[in-house]
C-alpha cells in the first residue's frame, strides 16, 4: 500500500511539475488548519481547488508559494515539490524566478502606484533585459486592453475588476509557468467574472501557463478547469475531472446549489450522511 | 494694541521696504532648509519601507560624521575617509537588517520604535567610544567667503551655497531613484503592501538593506555639511529634532513632502527671525519650527502632502 502511494507520487512527479504531498499546516504553532492535503497540477492544466469559507484554500496556495512564513504559518508534515525541488527550501523570490507566482486573494494592488508601475513590479526578478520585459508588458496589454487605457491611473482608484486584472497582469510580468490564482471572482459582477475567466483560459491555452485556481464559486471554476479538488475543513474530500464533478450529485447539491428532485426523500438523508462523513 | 501692530503690520511693511534683505533671508533659509529636507528624507524612506519611525536617525548623523572625522584624524585623505565612511554606513545597514529587522517582522509599530531607541544609544555610544566625545573640527575644503549678488544688495556666503547645492543634488538623485528605477519602484511597492511585494518576488531583506543604506548616506551628507559648519559634536544628533516638525509639515509618508517641508521650515525660521524677531525678543529660530508643526497638527494633521489613505469598497 505504502509502496503503491510512493509509486503514484513518483509517477506524478514525472508528469506534474507541481506536487503537494499530504501536507499539514499549523498557524501560530497551535492552530491546525490543513490536515493532509495532496494534489497535483499537471503541465498546462487548470486545476480548481474548491471549498467553502475557511476550508483552507488560501492556506494551501500560500504553502505552495511559501508565503506562509510571513503569517506565522508553517508546513509541519508532508512536502511540496516543484519540478522535484522542495519549495520549503526556496524563498518566494526564488520560487518566482522558477516561474511559480501567486495572485493573492483580494488583489493586493499597490494602491499608490500607477497601473503600469504595478505591472512593472512583477518583472522585479527578471534578468532577461528591458526589451523582453517591454514585450511582456505589451502582451499583458494585449490580454487586458482595459489596463492599457488606465495605465497612468493610480491603482487604488481603479475599479475592482481592473484591480483584479492588474493583479493577474502583474503576475504575468514575471513570465511564470504556474500561477496560483486565489479567488479572482471575489466581489465582482458575474459578467466581469466571466470576462476574467475567459482571459485566464486564453492565457492557459496560448501561453501554456498552468493554473491552480482557488474558488468558492464552484460553478464557474468547474466550467473552466480540467480537474478539481474539493476541500473541507483542511482535507481533500473529493477530486476528479471537472466534467465528472459537475455531474456528481453531491457536488451539485452542496456546492452548485442545484437540488435534485425530491429533496425531502431518502436521498437527502443519504447525502447528509455522506457529507457528515467528510466532516 | 501697539504689540499687535508690531507683529501683524510692521514686519510686512518692513518686508515691503527692504525686499533685498527679504530675498537674502529666503536664500539663506533655503540653504539650511535643504539640509532639514535631507534628514527628513531619511526618516520618510525608512518609515515607508518598514513602517518604522527611526528614532536613531539623528544618532546616525552623528555616527557618520564622527566616523569621517575620526578617519581623517588618523591621517586619511578626505576622499579615502569618505569612501570608508560610506562603506561603514552600508555595513551598518547590513547589521541592522541582520540583527534587528529580521527578528522584528510582523511586530507592532511601538516595538519597532523601541528597537530604534536602542539602536540610537548603541550608535551614540560606539561613535563616541571609538572617536572620543570632544568637539572636532571638520575641514572639507569648502571655502567660507561672503559674496554679493544683485548689485551688492544681497549678501551670501560660498559655504551656504555649496551646501545647498550638495543637498539639492542628493535630494534630486533620490527623487529620480525613487520614481524611475526598478529598485525605487520596488521600494514604493513594499511601502504600499509588503505582502503583495513578497508575492511578486521582491525580497524584503534587500529592500531593507537598500533603505537603511540610503538613510545612512543621507545622514553622512547631513553630518558632513553640518559638521563642517559648526563642528562635529554630540549636538549633531539633535538635528533629528528639527526633522520632526518637517515631517509633521510634509506628512510622514511623502517624499515631496519631506523636501518641501524642509524648505518651508528653513525659510520660515530665517524670515521670522529677521522680521518678527525684534518684536518678539529674538531667538525665534529655536521654536518657530515647532510652533508651525503644532499649528499643522491642529489644522491639518496629515501634513501638506500626506498620502491620502485610499479607501474603496
Ligand atoms: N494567519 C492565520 N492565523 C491563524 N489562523 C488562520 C490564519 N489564516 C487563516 N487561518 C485559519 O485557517 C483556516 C483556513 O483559512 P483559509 O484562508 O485558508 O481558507 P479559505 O478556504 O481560503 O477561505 P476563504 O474562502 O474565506 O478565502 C480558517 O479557519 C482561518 O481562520
Ligand atoms: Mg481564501
Amino acid at each position: 500500500m505504502a509502496q503503491a502511494v510512493e509509486q503514484k507520487t513518483e509517477a506524478a512527479a514525472l508528469t506534474s511539475p507541481l506536487v503537494v504531498n499530504n501536507i499539514e499546516v499549523i498557524y501560530d504553532h497551535v492552530i491546525l488548519v490543513l490536515k493532509g492535503v495532496s494534489l497535483e497540477v499537471p503541465e498546462g492544466g487548470i486545476v480548481a481547488l474548491l471549498g467553502a469559507n475557511g476550508a483552507g484554500k488560501t492556506t494551501t496556495l500560500k504553502a505552495i508559494s511559501n508565503l506562509l512564513g510571513a503569517e506565522r504559518g508553517e508546513v509541519t508534515k508532508g512536502e511540496i515539490l516543484f519540478r522535484g525541488e522542495r519549495v520549503d527550501s526556496l524563498t518566494p523570490n526564488e520560487l518566482v524566478k522558477r516561474g511559480v507566482i501567486q495572485v493573492m486573494e483580494g488583489r493586493h494592488c499597490f494602491e499608490h502606484l500607477t497601473v503600469e508601475d504595478n505591472l512593472m513590479t512583477g518583472s522585479y526578478t527578471r534578468r532577461d533585459g528591458a526589451a523582453a520585459v517591454a514585450e511582456s508588458l505589451e502582451k499583458v496589454y494585449h490580454y487586458f486592453p482595459r489596463l492599457k487605457e488606465r495605465r497612468t491611473s493610480q491603482a487604488g482608484y481603479t475599479s475592482g475588476g481592473e484591480q483584479q486584472m492588474t493583479a493577474i497582469g502583474r503576475a504575468l510580468m514575471a513570465n511564470p509557468n504556474t500561477i496560483l490564482l486565489d479567488e479572482p471572482s471575489m466581489g465582482l459582477a458575474p459578467q466581469l467574472v466571466e470576462e476574467i475567466f475567459e482571459i485566464v483560459k486564453a492565457l492557459n491555452e496560448k501561453e501554456g501557463v498552468s493554473i491552480l485556481l482557488a474558488e468558492q464559486n464552484t460553478m464557474i471554476a468547474l466550467k473552466y478547469a480540467d480537474y478539481g479538488y474539493i476541500l473541507e475543513n483542511g482535507r481533500v474530500v473529493m477530486d476528479g475531472d471537472a466534467a465528472g464533478l459537475r455531474e456528481n450529485p453531491d457536488v451539485k447539491e452542496f456546492y452548485l446549489g442545484l437540488a435534485g428532485e425530491g429533496r425531502k426523500s431518502f436521498r437527502d438523508v443519504k447525502h447528509y450522511r455522506r457529507r457528515k462523513r467528510w466532516l | 494694541m501697539e504689540f499687535l501692530e508690531s507683529i501683524l503690520v510692521t514686519p510686512f511693511i518692513e518686508i515691503w521696504e527692504s525686499p533685498y534683505y527679504f530675498i537674502e533671508l529666503v536664500l539663506v533659509g533655503l540653504s539650511t532648509g535643504v539640509l532639514y529636507s535631507l534628514v527628513a528624507l531619511g526618516f520618510v524612506l525608512i518609515f515607508k519601507a518598514s513602517g518604522m519611525f527611526n528614532f536613531a536617525q539623528g544618532a546616525m548623523v552623528l555616527f557618520a560624521a564622527l566616523t569621517l572625522v575620526g578617519l581623517m584624524e588618523h591621517g586619511l585623505p578626505l576622499w579615502a575617509a569618505l569612501i570608508l565612511s560610506v562603506a561603514t554606513m552600508v555595513g551598518l545597514a547590513f547589521l541592522v537588517e541582520r540583527f534587528m529587522l529580521r527578528h522584528l517582522v510582523n511586530q507592532e509599530g511601538l516595538i519597532l520604535f523601541m528597537a530604534t531607541i536602542g539602536l540610537n544609544f548603541i550608535l551614540e555610544g560606539t561613535g563616541q567610544l571609538m572617536w572620543g566625545s570632544d568637539v572636532k573640527r571638520l575641514e572639507i575644503g569648502i571655502p567660507d567667503q561672503p559674496f554679493d549678488i544683485l548689485g551688492g544688495k544681497v549678501l551670501l556666503n560660498t559655504f551656504d551655497v555649496t551646501a545647498a547645492f550638495i543637498g539639492a543634488l542628493l535630494v534630486i538623485t533620490l527623487a529620480v531613484f525613487f520614481q524611475k528605477t526598478p529598485m525605487g519602484r520596488a521600494l514604493r511597492a513594499v511601502a504600499d503592501d509588503h505582502q503583495a511585494a513578497l508575492s511578486v518576488g521582491i525580497p524584503l531583506k534587500t529592500i531593507w538593506i537598500a533603505v537603511w543604506t540610503i538613510a545612512g548616506i543621507v545622514a553622512l551628507v547631513a553630518g558632513i555639511v553640518w559638521g563642517a559648519k559648526s563642528g562635529v559634536q554630540f549636538s549633531l544628533s539633535l538635528i533629528a529634532l528639527k526633522a520632526l516638525p518637517v515631517l509633521i509639515l510634509g506628512g510622514f509618508t511623502s517624499v515631496p513632502g519631506a523636501i518641501v517641508g524642509g524648505l518651508i521650515i528653513g525659510v520660515g525660521e530665517k524670515v521670522a527671525e529677521g522680521f518678527w524677531g525684534p518684536a518678539l525678543g529674538g531667538a525665534i529660530e529655536n521654536w518657530f519650527a515647532y510652533m508651525l508643526a503644532l499649528a499643522f497638527l491642529v489644522f491639518r494633521p496629515q501634513g501638506l502632502f500626506g498620502e491620502k489613505i485610499i479607501e474603496r469598497v
